[in-house]
């Protein structure tokens, strides 16, 4: 066994690309790459809307190890189209879930998507439900599936649909986790219903913070590669059951959550309910304060 | 896309000995560059696809520059282009050549 | 055809099945005198927090009963409900939570069939439909990711130039045909054809794999996906055995 050791050199998850990510995340020199960019297996959909390709289609997936054990990875690179998902991109994280299924192995997913490439949108589109098959087969087989947000495009789309067959989830402030984005929601229902240019409600109502305060996620981290392999290691020990009794915790769970905030009107209103004694300033809480402050948090623990 | 294709006479071949290297990514105003070490010491060739027609010539100001002043003897290179400025290219160059430099892990 | 008339011809037996708004529920005799629970979304509507959850919540009781009967999943939608209230709450859970009851109904034992029988786009057809076991469709149904009006707008590209495009790949561009030969449906029906045959004949089908990338590569709508997931199983399996064993 050789020694476990990771990159300690501080480097912003955000700002990373989707190798830098994989490098930071998993011990150092572990990782090994399946269908690498030398084997320029690209969207064969770009061309139609003369776009340039990208050699590994946008996505990364390989095996590594994790403080010492064995773990399949896919990691999405943000920049590239969006990190929307196409047909190669899908089929690689598809057949990523499968292989962990066949050889029992846990996996990391690391965000970064708008969702489903407009370009080959019903390649996309299908890619998204064979995945979230996928992570359902691995996960009735007992594996983790950890699902990890805080890249420059957020976890959207199809992509946030994902997320919410993962059985755990790690995010950072700069984590969007959200269906339809803020775009998408101004274009279609008005600048009233949502304004795309108001960052601070953008965050406020899809952010990391908020996420994590109504249990849509499981850890907060800072915009840290280490924080989140930290966390990631910690999802991997607490093993994670997929079963009808999970399913109707969750169902218990997303009730209770529609009764207590239904009504809401802003992210503050159900940062208030929660008991934060000033819901107006989470938003700029460090981490530390903001996790003191999330005490009384919703949470997800085996209802997800 | 437009594609340009230069097969080069490098002066000095890439140190190291990793197999590979990729650096960058296609988006506007960047690009990706793929390294591969699989050819004669002395020869070097950039293949390159870009959204941005017309520039041939000074691509070839740029891949000339760059095998002429740093150590590219060897490598097969790839580029998939979004649009990048002449700097960003041949930074992206060099921080490929740096990379398939680094000692293998 | 209507919803009325989908179901006259689907249960020729014998049906009891409400609508609820936009919410269809019940049960249904087969032609085999066995019983089919019936659920879904009706009149185009879009599936929000309060909808998934009613929806799921019915999956879940279905599963609870222990009969292992068929679950039919009507779909006519939109697509998920674009609004502040809904993401606020958080959406993507809701759909997730609906998609995995029908994934872990499957897992149970029920066979889940969906009948696209109208429109349904995005978040909604990926929660309801496509989360079903084998998704056959009427004609006339619309799916979709996108209409092209809003792809044209994040495109940058006229309607025209899009349309032009969509001709020549079933890749991208909304329609049933498109989403049959990309692999997504099993099958359309023949809507002159009495549907409860046609019913009984998918639920004949031997469960198992998902076999949609398979049956994209072979009507050719999506060429590389069921190859480039296999061909990274094989990569992961032999990777693993050299590092078993070097």
């Amino acid at each position: 066994m050789t020694e476990v050791a990771a990159n300690n050199i501080s480097l912003s998850w955000y700002e990373a690309s989707a190798r830098q990510r994989i490098d930071a995340l998993v011990d150092s020199g572990s990782f090994a790459e399946f269908i690498g960019p030398e084997l320029r297996e690209m969207s064969p959909h770009l061309a139609i809307f003369d776009l340039p390709e990208q050699f590994d289609d946008g996505i990364v997936v390989g095996r590594g190890r994790l403080d010492g054990s064995p773990v399949l990875v896919a990691t999405q690179e943000g920049r590239f189209m969006g990190g929307a998902f196409g047909e190669i991109h899908g089929a690689k994280l598809t057949g990523l879930l499968r292989a962990a299924l066949a050889l029992k192995q846990d996996i990391l997913i690391l965000f970064d998507t708008g969702g489903v490439r407009l370009q080959e949108a019903n390649a996309g589109e299908l890619a998204i439900a064979e995945i979230m098959r996928a992570i359902i087969e691995a996960r009735c087989a007992g594996l983790n599936v950890v699902g990890l947000i805080g890249g420059r495009a957020g976890c959207y789309g199809g992509g946030s649909l994902i997320a919410g067959t993962c059985s755990r989830l790690i995010i950072s402030e700069q984590g969007r986790l959200s269906v339809s984005g803020p775009e998408v929601i101004e274009t279609n229902k008005g600048i009233e219903e949502f304004d795309s240019r108001d960052r601070a409600l953008v965050w406020r109502t899809m952010g990391g913070k908020h996420r994590y305060l109504i249990g849509g996620a499981d850890a907060f981290v800072d915009d840290e590669a280490l924080a989140f392999r930290g966390a990631a290691i910690d999802a991997l020990r607490d093993g994670r059951r997929c079963d009808m009794a999970v399913l109707e915790a969750e169902q218990a769970r997303l009730e209770r959550r529609l009764q207590r905030f239904g009504e809401a009107e802003d992210a503050v209103d159900i940062w208030r309910t929660l008991g934060i004694a000033d819901p107006s300033d989470v938003p700029a809480l460090p981490t530390g304060a903001f996790l003191r402050a999330a005490n009384d948090r919703e949470n997800a623990d085996d209802a997800r | 896309m437009e594609k340009l294709s230069f097969r080069l006479t490098a002066p000095r071949s890439a140190g190291g000995s990793r197999a590979q290297a990729i650096v960058g990514v296609v988006a506007s105003g960047n690009l990706e560059v793929l390294l591969e070490r699989n050819l004669p010491a002395d020869v070097c060739t950039i293949d390159i696809a870009t959204a941005a027609h017309g520039f041939g010539m000074v691509w070839d100001a740029v891949v000339r520059d760059f095998v002429a002043r740093r150590s590219a003897g060897g490598l097969r290179i790839s580029i998939n282009d979004g649009g990048a400025r002449p700097d960003t290219v041949a930074l992206r160059l060099a921080q490929g050549v740096r990379k398939i430099e680094e000692p293998e892990r | 055809m209507t919803l009325d008339d989908i179901l006259a011809s689907l249960f020729p037996n014998g049906s009891r099945i409400e609508t609820t708004g936009a919410m269809i529920s019940g049960q249904a005799i087969l032609p085999d005198g066995g019983p089919i629970h019936v659920l879904g979304i009706t009149q185009g509507q879009p599936l929000g927090v309060d909808e998934a959850i009613v929806l799921a919540g019915r999956v879940i009781e279905i599963v609870k009963s222990g009969d292992r009967t068929p679950i039919l999943v009507l779909v006519d939608s939109a697509s998920q409900r674009m609004s502040k209230r809904d993401e606020l709450l958080g959406l993507s859970e809701y759909l997730s939570h609906l998609a995995k009851a029908l994934l872990l109904a499957e897992a149970e034992g029920h066979r889940t069939v969906g009948l696209l029988y109208g429109g349904s786009a995005a978040g909604a057809f990926i929660a309801t439909a496509l989360a079903t076991g084998t998704l056959v469709a009427l004609p006339g149904a619309q799916p979709a990711v996108m209409d092209l009006p809003s792809m044209a707008r994040v495109t940058k590209l006229s309607i025209d130039v899009l349309k032009a495009k969509a001709e020549a790949t079933p890749v991208f561009a909304p329609g049933l045909d498109n989403m049959v030969m990309t692999g997504g449906i099993h099958v359309v029906w023949d809507n002159n054809a009495p549907l409860a045959p046609q019913l009984a004949a998918v639920l004949q089908r031997p469960q198992g794999q998902d076999d949609r990338g398979r049956l994209g590569a072979e009507r050719g709508g999506r060429r590389k996906a069921a190859e480039i997931a296999d061909r990274v199983v094989a990569l992961a399996t032999v990777s693993h055995q050299d590092a078993q064993h070097g």
